[in-house]
């Protein structure tokens, strides 16, 4: 199965890279930005392909290493069997 | 002193650790690689500056969690003293070993100068002379934004845990003199135990009248008093 993991950071950190990507759009011409957030993709090819069995596996990445739950949060989705 | 200095692939300021402490010790420190599953029997363990495993990830996280590392905070929670500097802080944060997170400066840039810490505390690393005094020590990184939330920032307040804030040269703590978004203009922090610091700048650096200070002497003098 396919992960699909994004991390973002937390609402409240301060994300000065989405902030010079805000400011870049906007020099650029393009208007109406009011917020750019940054965050990571991750793709990642698992060979479990029970759904649950395959969740825990990216559960346990994500918390121990892929984010850093003191600033960012994780979403994922499965994908394929 | 038996001091052990950890090597990643991609640490740049090991040997600089190295230098500092046989200076103030006379004995030179075992340089513990990696990738070895066994700690040398130590009475301070460094984590040196650099750009372990080449920031993948984030600063510190892949270095986390190599081999070595287990032994370290093993021995770490047993009350072996440890020093992170710079990329050493950052991987103290990701083991958890200290509280809080080392982000993005918050001028996007490397910064690579000296800066001012006023020493907040004394402790194992940093002796009572040297409380209220400021310090003019290098700092080199891009990601040194200590980053930690109110409840926590408030914890190492009330239990008096930041060893070292940035300031201006006559110690007073400013947004000016706080080179990289830092909250509270945090430079450094013991853990609860007194027994661990993690601190962006480098002692290291400045421990040596030919690197143009020496105000990062006192640091490793004094934990060699201490420990003896």
């Amino acid at each position: 199965m396919k992960a699909r993991i994004t991390v973002t950071l937390k609402g409240g950190v301060l994300d000065p890279q989405g902030k010079a990507i805000a400011n870049a759009v906007e020099a650029l011409g393009i208007s109406g930005v009011n917020d750019v957030r940054q965050g990571k993709f991750i793709e990642v090819s698992l060979a479990e392909t029970d759904p649950a069995r395959a969740r825990e596996i990216v559960e346990r990445m994500c918390r121990e290493l892929l984010a850093n739950p003191v600033m960012e949060n994780y979403r994922y989705e499965l994908e394929g069997g | 002193m038996k001091a052990s200095v950890i090597v990643f692939p991609g640490s740049n300021c090991d040997r600089d650790a190295a230098v500092a402490l046989r200076a103030v010790s006379g004995k030179a420190p075992r340089m513990v690689w990696h990738g070895d599953s066994a700690l040398p029997e130590s009475d301070l363990i460094v984590l040196p500056g650099g750009f372990s495993y080449g920031d993948y990830l984030r600063s510190g996280a892949m270095a986390a969690h190599s081999p070595i590392m287990r032994e370290v905070i093993e021995a770490a929670r047993k009350g072996v003293p440890v020093l992170g500097i710079c990329n050493g802080f950052q991987v103290l944060t990701e083991t958890g070993l200290l509280p809080g997170a080392l982000m993005r400066n918050a001028s996007l840039k490397f910064t690579c100068r000296d800066v001012h810490v006023r020493q907040e505390r004394s402790g194992l690393f940093t002796p009572d002379a040297m409380t209220g005094r400021v310090l003019r020590l290098p700092i080199a990184h891009k990601d040194g934004n200590y980053f930690a939330d109110d409840e926590t920032l408030e914890r190492l307040e009330g239990e008096g845990l930041i060893a070292y804030r940035y300031c201006e040269a006559d110690g007073a703590v400013t947004m000016a003199a706080n080179p990289n978004g830092s909250r509270r203009n945090i430079a450094g922090i013991y853990d609860k135990s007194g027994r661990i610091l993690g601190m962006m700048p480098h002692p290291e650096r400045a421990a040596d009248p030919l690197l143009g200070g020496i105000d990062g002497r006192n640091l490793f003098e004094s934990v060699l008093a201490n420990l003896h």
